[in-house]
Formats: structure tokens, C-alpha cells, sequence
């Protein structure tokens, strides 16, 4: 079995800090990370192959230094990486970065491709199920349990209230919540070899059967009109009732305000 | 015949990509396996034993060990970076605990046989066996030349009578790796043998209570009649002292790393807590007496670790650094003690209360100065080393 999984680097947003007097997020300096869905997803990639011999690449999209990032993959068990990486590509909103995953995918041999939900920087869970589109394959997504029946992917779909257990026949697209499961650890002999011994095969624009109208920025039909940071609003008040007392609370507070 | 001869300096960095990975997954383990239950272990004076097959398997133990034994060999500053990162646990002990078998077995793997590596090396850095050293005596410890605990050989085995104190993980472990006197008086009379937990006439005290480290296992251990197998001897007979002293740089490296690490927490602590702690209206942090504390902590501690990196490139690049190490020991240890004593007092009242952190790092700071020779003891390595 073949699987591809897509990472994307992003910052830790859990180092993020905010300039006090600005109110700005201080970027400097903040370390980069796998994506935590995308890492549930190489993990789920990593059982099936401890499982059934599976054969594992990671693909990015991204600037020359989300190399440290397939690195990490590679530490942790996936067997090749590549990064697809050109000034052409950047600027790329959700469709353009689909477009040209997709693009490098067409030429790969796979059972299944795993991508994360969404990614902790944009949050729009787009991309996957766009490559899915993209590659005419089924896809199913927020995945909370993966596993392999036959030629068939069998995915427990999360929703607020209650799961779908859904089947799709491979090759199939799924994408991954971070609670898939608890992602292993780079090992010391894992980081050695990948970053010693292990190669990232590296692809650019003119590896890729693709529209100029399809990549990066002129590719991207998305506009931002505007980006701004939330005021930040005072804490909240924590009370612990039960919950008859609590509801009776909550009344009370939304009558002192005139809510009701 | 040319000469490279550069306007800049080449500025060395410790730490590559790859040093961050490691530093990155021993942070992460730190944070899923150990804070969360590391105040309930230093208040037992113990962690579980299960923790050294995690760490195992995360492969912190086995770092800087050869391929072959189960470990991962690597520069010095893998090491240090699994070190620091352990460290952020907040307690010296879980780390003198975990780590004692890289005072413990480190003669094994430089001169133990195929076997002895096979029995007491590959499964203490699987994290199936704990491994303790034992060198120092109740009556001896910086002396090592004159310890009396001794070794009399009977036919293929030696029989062990003495005792030994102030054993880091010495109530657990199942081999202790001990020096005794086989031979004349003086350093050329030395042996180090591996003894086993349950062999007959061998026995641990239970835990001694200390002032801090209380995380790891302390113990004072008893040799009446015990007959050790000549086959776990490490190295041949009467050549112990100078196995010992091989690791002396690497263990006295390691504690300065630990002391610098303590005081950079401290320092962390303190730094937050000034900020927002507010006295007559405004922050610790507006007040000069506070803002200078915090500055001279700063130094110190960046001054120290950068001292302590630059010797341990030289230790790791095989020159002598006998003289360095003994000063970086020296000079960590002094920081960790006066910025953790800082810290303390500026979180007053609190900082002498054990919900805080910096109490148990200022109890853990002593140590330092006295664990792996004293810092009279360095600086009498100094000093032969000086003035020679």
C-alpha cells in the first residue's frame, strides 16, 4: 500500500505572543512546526504502515526551509518527502495550493493520500478535500479513527453531536483531526538518520503539468480585503454550580443586562 | 604556500537543525510523561520506574552510546540538548536519576568484553536495567585513591567487604558498578567490578533523606562476604582509578549543564513573577533594585552556559579540558546557587513556599557543588593544572 501524506509548516501558534502596546502577533523567532492535524495524519500513516508494511511519502508545498519540517517526518518514519518549492508557487490561496498538490500527486502512485483538517495558521479546511476534487477521488474528512478493510478505507467522521462511520474504496482522500491519535516521537537515531542519510526530493514548477493560471498568487481567486486582530476582550468569570444553580445564574446575568 | 586568513571570525554555532529535533522530542516528552506528575514524585522522593523505559524508547538514555549497544552516537551537544530539555522538568533529581548510568556504565562500554556490554550495557540503555555507580565511602569521597571497601580474590570470584554511601539510585538499581581495593594502597591498588542486585551479602540502605534532589534515589550500600564473579570485572585488576577518572570530564560537563539549567528556570520564574507582582503600585519590575537583580542573574547565567558549551566543544573534539571542566563546574555551580538564592528573594514569602518552584531549585542548587568533587576539590584540579 502506498500512502501520501500532505503537511503544511506553520508557526507554533502556542509560542505566538502579542506585542502589548500594539496588540499585534510578535512572529520573530517563533519556532515552526508540522501541523497538528497534518501530524495525526502522518501518524495514522505511520500505524498503517507499522501494520501492513505500507510505504509512506510526505509532500509540502512550501519555501525552501519547510524542509526542517519533512525532516521531522522523516524522523519519525516516513520513508520519502518531497517539497515542492518555487517563487512561482507563492501567494497561493486555498485553489492554487490544491491545484498544484494535486498537480504533484497526479504523477505519484498512491492508495490513499492523508492531509490534515486544517491547518492552525488559515483554519479554512479547504485544501484536502480541493485535492480530492482536483485527483477525482472520494474523500472523506474530519477523521477520528482510520482504519484498512480490504481495498477499502473505513473512517469514523466526527461531527459536533455524533460520528458517521463512512467506507470509501481506494484510492480515497482522507483528512485527520489532531485527536486521530497521539502522534510518536522523533526519535535521536531517527533525527540522525533523516537529517545525515535521508534526501527531500525537490520539485519546481517546471516538474509540474500545470496552468500558470492555476499557481500562486495569480492562480488564487481568493482576496484578503482585510486582516486585523480582534480587540481583546476582558476574561471571562468562572463560577462553578451544578447545573440547576448554574442555569439559574446565568438568568440572572443575562436579566442584570437586559438580555431577557 | 597560502595562508586562510579571514577578517571575521567564524562564529560557531552549538546546536544545528538537527540538535533542535532532539531538543524539540525530549520537550515533548517532558511535557506528556513528566510535568504533569513531577511535583507528586519529588514529595515521594521517587519516580516511577516505568519512566526509564519511556525515555528509553524516546530514546533520550542511549544517547552518545555506540550504535552496536542500543544507543545513538552523536556530538556532545546532543547530549546537552537532551539534557537541558530534561532539565525543564524543574527537578535536578529526575535527572540524576534517570541519568545515573551515564556514570555507571560508561567503563563498561569504553572496556567491558563483548558479554559485559551484552549483560550491563544494552539493557540499562533499553531502560529494562538501572545502573548506579559506586565510589564513594562513608569514611572517603573526594579521596578516591585511599576508598578501603575491598575485593579479596577466591579462585574465579572476588569477595567484597566494605560499604559505600551517597549511591544516586543506588535503592533500585540492579548493578552498581564499584570500586574497591584489590590491590596495594593508593590509586594503583583500584578495581572496578559490576555487582548485582541480589547477589548474597550485598544490600541497600533505604532512601537517605536530603536537602534537595529529592526526586532521585539515594542510598548507602553494604558488602558483607559478597562474592562478585571475577567476570564482572571491568577492565583489568588494579586499573581502576584511571577508569574512573576517564569520565570525570563528562560527569562533571554534565553537572555544569544541570546547574545552568537550574538557574535559567530560576531566572524564568523570577522574571515572570517580577512582572507581575505588583509592590507600592506597580510592578517588581519598575523597581531598580529588582531590574539590576534581574540583569546580573541574566549575565551570569549566559556567561556560564556559554563557558560551559566552549568547553564541552573542546572535550567533545578529544583535547585535555581537565583544567576547563573543573572551571565551568565551578563557575555553573557558583551561578546556579547565587541566582537561584536571587530568585528566592524576589518572590519573598512565596519563594520559600514549596508550591513554587524556585524553592525546590535553590534546595537543588546545592548539590552541585559538592556532587562529582566539590568545588575545593576543582579547584585543587586547577590548580595542579596552573601551577604545575
Amino acid at each position: 500500500m502506498k500512502i501520501i501524506v500532505c503537511v503544511k509548516q506553520v508557526p507554533d501558534t502556542t509560542e505566538v505572543r502579542l506585542d502589548p502596546v500594539t496588540g499585534t502577533l510578535l512572529r520573530e523567532g517563533i519556532p515552526s512546526i508540522i501541523n497538528p492535524d497534518d501530524k495525526a495524519g502522518l501518524e495514522a500513516a505511520l500505524r498503517l504502515k507499522d501494520r501492513y508494511e505500507a510505504h509512506v511519502t510526505v509532500l509540502t508545498m512550501g519555501p525552501p526551509q519547510a524542509d526542517l519540517a519533512l525532516r521531522e517526518a522523516l524522523a519519525m518514519g516516513a520513508d520519502a518527502a518531497i517539497l515542492l518549492t518555487d517563487r512561482a508557487f507563492g501567494g497561493a490561496d486555498t485553489w492554487a495550493t490544491s491545484s498544484t498538490l494535486a498537480s504533484a500527486l497526479s504523477a505519484l502512485e498512491y492508495d490513499l493520500i492523508i492531509t490534515g483538517r486544517q491547518a492552525i495558521d488559515g483554519d479554512t479546511a479547504q485544501v484536502g478535500p480541493q485535492i480530492a476534487e482536483h485527483l477525482g477521488i472520494p474523500n472523506i474528512s474530519y477523521a477520528e479513527d482510520l482504519r484498512i478493510e480490504g481495498n477499502t478505507v473505513v473512517v469514523r467522521r466526527q461531527y459536533e453531536d455524533r460520528s458517521h462511520i463512512l467506507r470509501a474504496e481506494m484510492p480515497c482522500l482522507v483528512t485527520a483531526l489532531s485527536e486521530l491519535n497521539e502522534p510518536r516521537y522523533m526519535t535521536p537515531r531517527g533525527i540522525f538518520e533523516a537529517f545525515r542519510d535521508r534526501t527531500v526530493k525537490i520539485l519546481t514548477r517546471a516538474d509540474l503539468a500545470i496552468d500558470d493560471g492555476n499557481i500562486g498568487l495569480k492562480g488564487s481567486p481568493t482576496r484578503v480585503m482585510k486582516s486585523f486582530t480582534k480587540a481583546v476582550r476582558g476574561k471571562g468569570t468562572v463560577v462553578e454550580l451544578d447545573a440547576r444553580d448554574a442555569a439559574g445564574w446565568i438568568i440572572e446575568r443575562l436579566q442584570e443586562k437586559f438580555v431577557l | 604556500m597560502t595562508t586562510d586568513f579571514k577578517m571575521r571570525a567564524d562564529y560557531q554555532e552549538y546546536f544545528s537543525p538537527a540538535h533542535e529535533r532532539v531538543r524539540r522530542s525530549v520537550r515533548e516528552f517532558v511535557r506528556k510523561a513528566v510535568l504533569p506528575h513531577i511535583d507528586d514524585w519529588e514529595e515521594a522522593g521517587a519516580f516511577p520506574r516505568e519512566l526509564y523505559r519511556q525515555a528509553a524508547e524516546v530514546g533520550v538514555l542511549g544517547i552518545g552510546y555506540p550504535e552496536q549497544l542500543g544507543g545513538t552516537p552523536g556530538d556532545i551537544f546532543f547530549k546537552i540538548a537532551a539534557t537541558e530539555e530534561l532539565m525543564r522538568a524543574g527537578s535536578g533529581g529526575l535527572v540524576a536519576g534517570l541519568g545515573s548510568l551515564d556514570i555507571a556504565i560508561p567503563p563498561i562500554v569504553r572496556h567491558g568484553t563483548a558479554d559485559q556490554q551484552a549483560r550491563f550495557v544494552t539493557p540499562v540503555l533499553a531502560g529494562e536495567r538501572v545502573a548506579a555507580l559506586g565510589i564513594t565511602e562513608p569514611g572517603g569521597g573526594s579521596d578516591v585513591a585511599n576508598l578501603r571497601t575491598t575485593a579479596a580474590r577466591e579462585g574465579d570470584h572476588y569477595v567484597v567487604n566494605g560499604s559505600k554511601t551517597f549511591i544516586t539510585s543506588g535503592c533500585r538499581a540492579d548493578q552498581v558498578t564499584v570500586a574497591v581495593r584489590t590491590g596495594e594502597a593508593g590509586a594503583r591498588g583500584i578495581s572496578l567490578l559490576v555487582i548485582e542486585k541480589g547477589t548474597p551479602g550485598f544490600a541497600a540502605s533505604t532512601p537517605l533523606k536530603k536537602t534537595g534532589w529529592w526526586a532521585s534515589d539515594t542510598a548507602e550500600l553494604f558488602f558483607d562476604g559478597c562474592r562478585v564473579p571475577v567476570a564482572n570485572r571491568i577492565g583489568a585488576e588494579n586499573e581502576g582509578f584511571f577508569l574512573i577518572m576517564e569520565n570525570f570530564a563528562a560527569e562533571r560537563l554534565a553537572l555544569a549543564v544541570m546547574a545552568n539549567m537550574t538557574a535559567q528556570l530560576a531566572l524564568e520564574e523570577a522574571e515572570r513573577y517580577a512582572r507581575s507582582r505588583e509592590a507600592f503600585g506597580k510592578p517588581l519590575t519598575g523597581f531598580q533594585v529588582t531590574r539590576h537583580k534581574l540583569v546580573e542573574m541574566a549575565t551570569q547565567v549566559e556567561v556560564s552556559r556559554e563557558f560551559t558549551y566552549r568547553t564541552a566543544a573542546r572535550v567533545d573534539s578529544g583535547r585535555d579540558a581537565t583544567r576547563q571542566v573543573a572551571m565551568a563546574k565551578n563557575f555553573a555551580c557558583g551561578v546556579s546557587n547565587r541566582v537561584t538564592y536571587d530568585a528566592v528573594q524576589i518572590f519573598g514569602g512565596y519563594g520559600y513556599m514549596r508550591d513554587y518552584p524556585v524553592e525546590r531549585m535553590m534546595r537543588d542548587a546545592k548539590i552541585t557543588e559538592i556532587y562529582e568533587g566539590t568545588s575545593e576539590v576543582q579547584r585543587m584540579v586547577i590548580a595542579g593544572a596552573l601551577l604545575k
